[in-house]
């Protein structure tokens, strides 16, 4: 998907490239195992995320983690957390192809995303994720700093959450 | 915009996130082939209608996906309190009805 960036001083919207992408549901008294599998501590806390390199972990329900890898990883990742199968009862699945990734950067991208989100996005916690609506259409928004966020919407949403995003960077632009 | 506590969460989220699921407290009997029609009536169907404080069910779904149950005075459209699936209608009584 070599979807136009769009970007003027204050935001700047870019698809970026692909990453793998896995939903893990396990019991929290089982997550240290996960932890072990990743290699990554999992977060417990709902909105919470830890990040190390191109590995990222994201607690976004009581027993649901969203993982984030280098592409290249997906199927060791999956060969591990199969052979932890048999002792840790886990559900995990690949969601790298059903979600596409937008990143919004800039120092108006609070006020781009408010166009078309619920949430106080100023409370947020700076690594952390949370799923929420856009325009009635369900993503999961992470936030790398205080004026970067990424974006991740089902591919069947995109041009619809894509283009009212475009829509607020020429609004922004034009100081409406 | 209405927010809503999210017992799981821990957090207060907008409505936008959450959707209404019936009222709360509501027993799926434990042998239906023993009931009668008029029960078996009412459990599917009758509903307490409350005016003021109701017990009901929301689900966070574009959120952490679970269910959890309400109070909500349905005359003011005032969440009174939110807690976890499974646990007991908190005991109200004694307490300043919400505002």
């Amino acid at each position: 998907m070599n979807a136009p960036v769009t970007s003027f001083d204050a935001v700047s919207v870019a698809v970026l490239s692909p990453v793998a992408r896995f939903n893990l549901r396990i019991a929290p008294a089982d997550l240290a195992v996960a932890s072990k599998v990743f290699g990554l501590t999992l977060p417990t806390k709902i909105g919470a995320g830890v990040r190390n390199g191109d590995r990222a972990a994201y607690c976004i329900g009581p027993d649901e983690w969203l993982l984030h890898a280098a592409e290249a990883d997906q199927t060791a990742i999956m060969s591990s957390f199969d052979a932890a199968r048999a002792d840790t009862p886990h559900s995990i699945t690949v969601l790298s192809d059903r979600e596409i990734i937008i990143g919004i950067t800039g120092p108006a991208a609070i006020d781009l995303l408010s166009t078309c989100c619920p949430l106080d996005l100023s409370c947020m916690a700076v690594g952390g994720a949370k799923r929420t609506v856009f325009d009635y259409a369900q993503i999961v928004l992470i936030r790398d700093g205080d004026d970067a966020f990424r974006l991740e919407v089902w591919r069947s949403f995109f041009p619809h959450v894509h283009g009212l995003l475009e829509i607020g960077v020429r609004e922004l632009a034009v100081g409406l | 915009m209405l927010l809503i506590q999210c017992p799981y969460c821990d957090d207060a989220l907008p409505e936008l996130e959450f959707a209404y699921a019936g009222e709360a407290h509501i027993d799926r009997p434990k042998d239906p082939s023993a009931l009668s029609d008029e029960e078996w009536r009412d459990f599917l169907f009758i509903r307490s209608n409350v005016k003021g404080v109701h017990a009901e069910r929301w689900r966070h779904i574009n959120g952490c996906g679970r269910f959890f149950n309400a109070l909500r005075d349905t005359v003011s459209d005032r969440f009174v309190t939110t807690y976890k699936a499974g646990e007991p209608r908190p005991d109200l009584s004694g307490k300043e009805p919400a505002q």
